[in-house]
């Protein structure tokens, strides 16, 4: 089992035709994921040409979903045209919509994440890598060939440490690894994946990475303490960011006292969660649990 | 992006909010002008942004232009916690019968809008929440649906306005919102909203902060970044597009992806513990690419900080395999030539690692050294700069 995307899952991409997307569809199919459509209005009857396999390109969400049966999309959109890429997806009602267009205002996340409210659609991200569950599916730009299919989940609001973790714990491999977004507002949230987690059998502990700015991570904690029976293990980035400074993710912000990281490491200690001073630590901690 | 306060009335008296008159003066003399058009006694504030200015002497009374000027000239200049004042705002003072609090914000924990209305103003909001949290509204307000006239009224009585000055409040709570939403606000705050002898409801002091990511939309919104008060590195990295924020440190950092720099910055402090407290120098993540071109101009601008005594170059090969990111760091050095004159510890992992590795080892650059891991770098770089 894996959370959110299985061998199963049926993936279309927004975007496909850009070259960003274009480069990520390509990886996604490379990596065994069912890519089974693209989207673009302008181009639709048309198919386009990865390495010998041929994808659709559809003129609308809905159209790929009723020909293809796509339950999952990926959103490469420039950010000026995301939220009415995100808002065709949720009203098409598909499954789970995977926005990593980074720079999207927060207008128009707030706006589309509240549309999608009593819906049916799961959005993760934006400004995220997607999420991977090694072997059998890969929604997004995370890296497949880092590691395998294994018994650690991990939810990180940061790309590259979700990588660096999946690289010093490679040989244990992972059910699936979550890359929520470092947005100030997120479709997706530690807890949602805390939860998915904890209901995996195939997932045996948990990696949670954090960073300054807002309350997740302690939010996350709560939960962790009332319902979370798994090993967690926790690092949070940022204790150095100087206060009222944007640290490379929108949401990455120490607001007065507000949002710090030794706030959130306090928080995650005090609810059982082994927290590592350096990701090598954290994955260090995991090994111990792990493997014993 | 925080506006000055000038820069925020101007702002909510284009959407139609009522300010009082007033300019913005860069020297005494421009501020005895404006105080000599308002024709009123005038007060003088210092523009930085930062709290407390009234304590800091950044807030003075006026009679006449003369004073005004007077004022001008002792607030000019002023250091108000590390900000120096380099604009006063010249508004007509104004007497105030009673004082109200309204802000709209985005509220993150719970992914929507809040509007924070309060009948006791002037104060520090953050004091009254936690003082007489029952004074202060809190009502939250959907992104897809906004504020109306309608959704003003719930807010206005949720905060239990006098009802003398309901109507007008509520038409200063759908303007503020067409503030928030059409500017792409993440913040408007009025404080104090306040209430004239004669009645008229006005915005006296306000706070906007400008959603950066919105600026493809705003182009007017650029001209109002304060150019003067930046760090000249930070400008200059800005200029090259690259994510850069000046610390006060030894240690000049380079990395791929926000985390994983906000990670290196933290695990260099750890390592600088043991070497005096050796602190980073900036945070700089040049992105997932990480090509060489992006590299030259990233070590150009660290290099270029007189407090950098050594780089640590730290990058997780991911969707750009190892070598590709080891060829672009020779490239770099290349093309800095000896403009590169500080050791670099470079910390590479991810895929093609050992390829990455074998083309650094094989440039043999004088001031390179490879550690394997990242807490072993940040050793190495911290000791170096020690």
């Amino acid at each position: 089992m894996s959370i959110f995307l299985t061998e199963n899952s049926k993936v279309i991409v927004q975007g496909m035709t850009g070259s960003e997307g274009r480069k990520h569809t390509q990886r996604m199919l490379a990596s065994g994921t069912a890519v089974v459509g693209g989207v673009n209005p302008s181009k639709a009857g048309q198919s386009v040409d990865f390495d010998g396999a041929s994808v659709p390109v559809f003129g609308s969400v809905a159209d790929a979903m009723k020909e293809t049966g796509a339950d999952v999309t990926v959103v490469f959109v420039p950010p000026k045209f995301a939220k009415g890429a995100v808002l065709e997806a949720v009203d098409a009602q598909i499954g789970m919509a995977v926005v990593i267009t980074e720079g999207i205002p927060v207008h128009d996340s707030t706006y589309f994440w509240a549309h999608a409210q009593g819906g049916s659609t799961r959005i993760i991200g934006p400004n995220c890598p997607g999420l991977i569950s090694p072997g059998r599916s890969n929604a997004g730009i995370i890296p497949a060939n880092i590691t395998q299919a294994g018994k650690i989940g991990l939810v990180s609001k940061s790309g590259t440490l979700t990588y660096q973790m999946m690289y010093e714990l490679r040989d244990i491999g992972f059910s699936t690894a979550v890359g929520i977004g470092g947005d100030p507002v997120i479709g997706t949230t530690h807890i949602d994946c805390l939860q998915a987690f904890q209901d995996d059998p195939e997932t045996e502990a948990i990696v949670m990475i954090g960073e300054i700015g807002g309350d997740a991570e302690e939010r996350a904690a709560d939960f962790i303490k009332a319902n979370v029976t798994k090993p967690v293990v926790g690092y949070v980035a940022g204790f150095t960011a100087p206060e009222g400074k944007t640290m490379g993710h929108a949401g990455a912000i120490v607001s007065g006292s507000a949002g710090t990281a030794a706030a959130k490491q306090e928080a995650l200690e005090a609810a059982g969660v082994r927290v590592g001073k350096t990701p090598s630590e954290a994955a260090r901690l995991m090994r111990e649990i792990v493997v014993g | 992006m925080d506006l000055f306060e000038y820069q925020a009335r101007d702002l909510l008296a284009s959407h139609g909010v009522p300010v009082l008159p007033g300019g913005v003066a860069e020297t005494p003399e421009q501020a005895e002008a404006i105080a000599r058009e308002i024709a009123a006694p005038v007060v003088v504030k210092a523009q930085v942004k930062t709290g407390g200015r009234g304590k800091a002497g950044g807030v003075k009374l006026a009679d006449d232009p003369e004073s005004a000027k007077a004022r001008a000239q002792d607030i000019l200049g002023l250091d108000i916690k590390g900000h120096i004042t380099r604009k006063v705002m010249v508004a007509q003072a104004s007497d105030i019968a009673e004082e109200y609090y309204f802000s709209y914000l985005l509220d993150r924990s719970n992914r929507t809008f809040l509007a924070m209305a309060s009948k006791e103003g002037g104060m520090e909001i953050e004091q009254l929440a936690v003082e007489r949290p029952e004074a202060l509204a809190r009502v939250p307000v959907d992104a897809s649906v906004g504020v109306d006239a309608q959704k003003a009224a719930e807010i206005v009585d949720a905060a239990g306005f006098p009802a003398e000055v309901r109507d007008q409040v509520i038409a200063i709570a759908v303007q503020l919102w067409d503030v928030f939403a059409k500017e792409d606000a993440t913040l408007v705050e009025v404080n104090p909203l306040a209430k004239a002898p004669d009645g008229t409801v006005l915005a006296l002091d306000a706070k906007v902060t400008l959603d950066e990511n919105a600026s493809f939309r705003h182009a007017e919104h650029d001209a109002l970044e304060d150019v003067a008060s930046a760090d000249p590195l930070e400008a200059a990295a800005k200029e090259k597009d690259l994510n850069y924020v000046k610390l006060q440190g030894e240690v000049g950092i380079i990395g791929n992806g926000a985390g994983l720099v906000m990670s290196t910055l933290d695990v260099v402090a750890y390592a600088g513990e043991e070497f005096g407290g050796v602190r980073p120098a900036n945070f700089l993540d040049i992105g997932g690419g990480a090509s060489a071109e992006v590299m030259a101009n990233g070590l150009g601008i660290i290099l270029s900080d007189p407090d950098v005594k050594s780089v640590f170059v730290n990058v997780f090969g991911g969707i750009t395999a190892c070598d590709a990111v080891a060829n672009g760091i020779v490239a770099a050095l290349g093309q800095l030539g000896d403009e590169a004159s500080k050791p670099l510890v470079v910390r590479l992992d991810g895929n093609n690692v050992e390829e990455g590795r074998r083309i650094l080892a094989e440039a043999a650059h004088p001031l390179v050294t490879v550690v394997d891991t990242m807490d072993g770098a940040a050793r190495r770089a911290a000791e170096l700069a020690a």
